[in-house]
């Protein structure tokens, strides 16, 4: 399973970064390898509806699991239809939250967290 | 560009709300005592009805067409989602979702659907409100509270220009697309600002974005004996000329709180109005001849617009 963490920088070690379609890095963690991987956020900087890419993009990938900090209600609506969980409300470094999530510390959310955020 | 003088278009904008927009909007349409449009496109917020006395108020509603996906001749091909600019088309799973609130109603999914799966539904967003006071005959939007989609509206609000008056846009502060919108195409900007930290922040960020358009602009200084920001400093550095100073004035506030305009507040500000609206018509007159340099030198290929 794949999970994705939005991430402030591109290191195990990097913060999670509170943003999800304008968070500055992705990182992919591969449950059955154990491997991370980190992709910059091309959508950061764009002008409006970067949620949607987001998902667009994660759902593509095949990621079934996401931790982050808040999600509005395009990314959520995007999110649910491509079948991924969201995990709102991560936080300290990517392996903290990795660990956290997988020793049951996170909850799932049935719906946005918060408002949509324009540019 | 129309010839200077006859229909020439002025936008009023500010960068900062709340420096005294509508005040120079409103004096300037009644100061010119003459035919003119007063097309108040700051949607979100239209006050400068609330200083003219309109008669045959008449209003149209306004709505963008969204688009509706017919899911059983849908291919999931992504073409659409693939087009839309603004991302309110998204392909899931074989299916399209469509995100209403970020469609600017373009239609460009419809048209490249190859299976013309795609209709179009309207969706209100606001409407124009129609009416004349004296020689102003004055158009303006109001945009549905928690609407986010202004441009359209505003687009809709500037084709009432029919070029034989001239005409005064009030625009929406900040410097996003809602201004862009409102402010593009016309001959000359009049930035309205106040010397504090605030005030120059944002009229400097005004000025980028104006100077990317090549728009011939003028600064207003209201309350104007308030505030040590650098805001003259700043003007002198980037070239940009003050028209107008407002010193701050209690009746002028007063009048204002219960509809009255700063003209009718203090009537020495009708010559003045009129002073700054020649001196803009000289600017955009020139404006335009650098311009038609430019175009020449460059081969005769046309101004930038």
């Amino acid at each position: 399973m794949i999970i994705c963490i939005t991430a402030q920088g591109k290191e195990k070690s990097s913060r999670v970064d509170p943003r999800f379609g304008r968070c500055a890095y992705f990182c992919f963690y591969n449950t059955d390898t154990d491997e991370y991987s980190f992709e910059k956020n091309a959508f950061a900087g764009g002008v409006g509806g970067v949620g949607v890419q987001t998902g667009e993009m994660m759902a593509r990938k095949e990621v079934k699991v996401v931790l982050t900090g808040q999600v509005g209600p395009n990314a959520y609506r995007t999110l649910e239809a491509g079948g991924i969980e969201v995990y709102p409300n991560a936080d300290g470094t990517i392996e903290e939250a990795v660990g956290a999530f997988l020793g049951g510390q996170y909850s799932k959310t049935s719906g946005p967290t918060g408002p949509a955020r324009h540019a | 560009m129309p010839d200077p003088g006859e229909s020439m278009t002025v936008a009023i904008a500010s960068g900062k709300g709340g420096t005294g927009k509508t005040t120079v909007a409103v004096g300037l349409a009644n100061a010119l005592e003459r035919d003119v449009q007063l097309l108040d496109c700051d949607v979100e917020e239209p006050n400068d009805h609330l200083f003219l006395s309109l008669e045959g108020i008449r209003s149209v509603e306004h709505s963008i067409p969204v688009p509706r996906v017919n899911q059983d001749l849908c291919t999931a091909c992504g073409k659409c989602s693939g087009f839309c600019e603004f991302n309110a088309l998204a392909l899931l799973k074989d299916r399209v979702l469509v995100f209403d609130n970020l469609c600017h109603g373009c239609g460009g999914c419809t048209i490249i659907c190859p299976e013309q799966a795609i209709r179009e539904e309207d969706r209100p967003t606001g409407r124009i409100v129609y009416g004349t006071c004296g020689r102003i005959e004055h158009i303006y939007g109001d945009l549905n509270t928690g609407e986010p989609m202004a441009p359209p509206l505003i687009r809709t609000v500037k084709r009432e220009i029919t070029g034989k008056k001239p005409v005064i846009i009030d625009s929406p502060p900040g410097t996003t697309c809602p201004m862009v919108t409102a402010v593009k195409d016309a001959d000359f900007c009049l930035l309205v600002t106040e010397n504090t930290p605030f005030g120059l922040h944002d009229l400097e960020m005004a000025v980028e974005v104006l100077g990317d358009m090549e728009m011939p602009m003028g600064v207003v200084i209201n309350r104007s004996d308030i505030g040590k920001s650098g805001v003259k400093e700043f003007c002198r550095e980037k070239n940009i000329p003050i028209l107008l100073e407002i010193p701050y004035s209690r009746t002028i506030a007063e009048k204002y709180a219960v509809g009255l305009s700063i003209v009718d507040a203090e009537p020495q500000y009708r010559r003045k109005f009129v002073e700054m609206y020649a001196k803009i018509e000289e600017m955009a007159a020139e404006a335009t001849e650098k311009q038609v340099e430019v175009s020449e030198n460059a081969g005769g290929a046309g101004g930038h617009r």
